[in-house]
């Protein structure tokens, strides 16, 4: 066991430098760097750079280097915990990102638990009732979910809210409270912005999960074990929840890896829509700008997300399914 | 006979059919039979004869969309001397506490494949204990003990420590034995036994049959044993009720049915037990035909197609009823109608 653990994390650690490796050239790749971006946003606002500034900018960030050396400068940094500066922000990466990380955790976390409360009930309903009307439903809404892309619902719905509300809808937060220090005005102010993000960042999900646990679970429901349990003169729940929900479960635990970098990363193009101020427009901002520090950064930050969650699923299923923890033990 | 001579269950008519989309499929179609106590009924018949519909009917199990449609399941009460004092299961609401109650604490079932009757992701002592805590009022540590005790009383070694082990981990002979503990942990008075051997190699069949017939004296049960296997039904049963398409065509003890059996289905099916006697590079006879797809049942007799005897514009025609033929010995066949 432990021998396995020692080599799934020298894995996780070489999977991590790959993903450095593979940020680092991506970011890299489109022609031009974070200056000539820079002075083409001057141009455009009718400014001006000379050519000794742009010399001077390009020394200054390292970018009249090669590429490997810029790099290796770039890891120094990270290994040292510096990630260097936002060049559009002109503010530190680490702080740029921390102003969003908590807003952007609140609304995954919310959209997770409420994918997960609405999506389980219904998906065990679902596959026990199987053709019920409220089967039908379920699927019917269900595959609805599926097919909308989030976005289109959330256009749809800031439209609503204008039209016949006269509300703009999206944001986390009124005009005021925005830049307005934390207090709890603020917090009551986040809490009814909530709801709405929630439910569109949940609806495919749920949609998604309803599915995936309705198929689970109906492989289960006919397995002798089931038909054992009943037979034992359990009541019917009981039967239900403790044997082929718990066996149906068991595949979600490997979904853990998705779950953790989609927690600090959000969802990008929803939050565009909605004007959520999460992580996910700032990586797309910063790609845009060619901001290699930013970019990197967050694009690192889910690449070592990705790692831990899948570790951390693979010890959950270790933890929770006796077959796979007993492999080989007779 | 029975001590008493009293059916401590009797099967009368039992219908059940399942209604999938396609059309309605006769799983169990006019099932008759009696189970005394301290004696073994044997069902036998091929694959999709309604054996084990019938089995999971008794414990009102079966699946959607099967449902009993039709008979009555008489199970007489615990220590009741009065002949009426029984209980028709196929009326009791198959979810409600006094079904559930009979489940497992009256009447147990062991399936044929140990492995998969086994939850995968619980021990077996979990399951055990479990199911004493649903039957008894011991708290966890007796119900821990009894199950300890039931797996020491099948033969299992160092029960203590097998107790917290999954089903993968044992053997399939211990298996099937753990499973045989677990139906009769809380002192059924029926153990339904559906196959319970088939998924083992011969000499653990050997074993576990011997077990079985061990337990049933000890713990003077009726075993109801449901089989295809015709050398295990010599070897065990008392009574024997032969099924085809949902229908018992033959029922009688089981000498009666081995040494003279009357119904031409009864008779092919012995015919194809391989003899040691037989001359070698002989072909085995088997029966003619195969089982008629469910939603094609043959009118009249539902043998009549494949039946050697078959009387061309009667078998064809109606059903025929079950008629005495021997003693305590009945077939459902033309063949020995009274007055044709």
């Amino acid at each position: 066991m432990l021998a396995y653990l020692a080599r799934r994390l020298a894995l996780a650690v070489l999977t991590i430098w790959a993903i450095t490796v593979l940020s680092f050239v991506i970011i890299k790749l489109p022609p031009g760097d974070y200056i000539t971006s820079y002075i083409a946003q001057m141009s455009a606002s009718g400014g001006f750079v000379s050519e000794a500034e742009v010399q001077a900018l390009r020394r200054e960030y390292g970018l009249d280097q090669p590429g490997y050396v810029q790099y290796l400068r770039w890891m120094t940094m990270v290994l040292h915990g510096r990630f260097g500066v936002a060049l559009e922000w002109k503010r530190p990466v680490s702080e740029v990102i921390g102003d969003r990380l908590w807003l952007t955790m609140v609304v995954s976390v919310a959209a997770i638990v409420v994918t997960w409360a609405l999506a389980m009930p219904i998906g065990i309903y679902s596959a026990v009732r199987q053709y019920s009307t409220g089967d039908y439903v379920a699927t019917f809404v269900g595959f609805i979910g599926l097919a909308v892309p989030s976005f289109m619902l959330a256009l749809i719905l800031l439209y609503l809210g204008f039209k016949y509300f006269n509300a703009s809808i999206g944001g986390l937060f009124s005009d005021r409270y925005a830049e307005a220090p934390w207090t709890l005005a603020k917090v009551w102010d986040l809490a009814r912005h909530l709801p709405l993000p929630t439910l569109i960042l949940g609806f495919a999900g749920t949609a998604q999960l309803v599915r995936i646990m309705r198929a689970n679970l109906l492989d289960e429901l006919g397995k002798p074990y089931v038909v054992t349990a009943r037979a034992r003169g359990l009541s019917e729940w009981r039967v239900i929840l403790k044997y082929p929900v718990r066996v149906a479960l068991n595949p979600f635990a490997s979904t853990i890896g998705y779950l953790l970098p989609y927690i600090v990363s959000g969802s990008i193009i929803v939050s565009l829509v909605l004007g959520l101020p999460t992580v996910g427009p700032l990586l797309l901002r910063a790609l845009i700008a060619q901001d290699m520090f930013l970019a990197g950064t967050i694009v690192l930050l889910l690449g070592v997300l990705t790692v831990v969650g899948t570790f951390l699923s693979d010890l959950l299923l270790l933890w929770i399914d006796p077959r796979i923890r007993l492999e080989g033990k007779q | 006979m029975p001590t008493d001579g009293r059916p401590i269950l009797e099967v009368r008519e039992l219908r059940t059919y399942f209604f999938p989309e396609e059309g309605t499929v006769k799983a169990v179609d006019g099932a008759s039979f009696e189970v005394f106590p301290g004696r073994t009924l044997g069902i036998v018949g091929e694959s999709g004869c309604g054996k084990s519909v019938t089995a999971k009917s008794i414990l009102r199990i079966v699946e959607r969309p099967g449902r009993i449609v039709g008979g009555a399941i008489h199970l007489r009460r615990e220590g009741g001397t009065d002949p009426a004092a029984t209980i028709d299961l196929a009326t009791l609401d198959p979810a409600g506490l006094e079904i559930r109650h009979i489940r497992g604490g009256d009447i147990a079932l062991v399936f044929q494949e140990p492995m998969t009757s086994f939850s995968p992701v619980h021990s077996i002592g979990n399951q055990m204990v479990e199911m004493i805590r649903v039957h008894t009022r011991l708290d966890k540590a007796a119900a821990r003990e009894r199950a300890v005790e039931m797996l020491r009383l099948v033969g299992i070694p160092r029960p203590d420590r097998r107790i917290d082990e999954y089903a993968f981990q044992l053997s399939g002979g211990l298996r099937q034995r753990a499973m045989i503990a677990l139906a009769l942990s809380c002192h059924p008075r029926i153990l339904i036994a559906d196959e319970p051997t088939t998924a083992l190699d011969v000499t653990t069949q050997a074993q576990i049959l011997d077990l079985l017939r061990h337990l049933q004296a000890q713990e003077r049960m009726a075993v109801v044993l449901i089989t295809h296997n015709l050398g295990v039904v010599a070897e065990m049963c008392d009574e024997v009720v032969v099924m085809y398409l949902g229908r018992v065509v033959e029922r009688g003890p089981v000498d009666a049915i081995f040494h003279a059996p009357k119904h031409p289905y009864t008779r092919a099916l012995l015919r194809s037990i391989p003899s040691i006697r037989a001359s070698v590079r002989t072909k085995l006879p088997t029966i003619a035909g195969s089982i008629p797809h469910p939603y094609n049942r043959p009118p009249g007799c539902p043998f009549h197609p494949r039946c050697p005897d078959v009387i061309r514009g009667v078998c064809d025609r109606s059903e025929p009823g079950p008629r005495p033929v021997g003693p305590g010995q009945t077939a459902s066949c033309f063949l020995y109608e009274e007055s044709p």
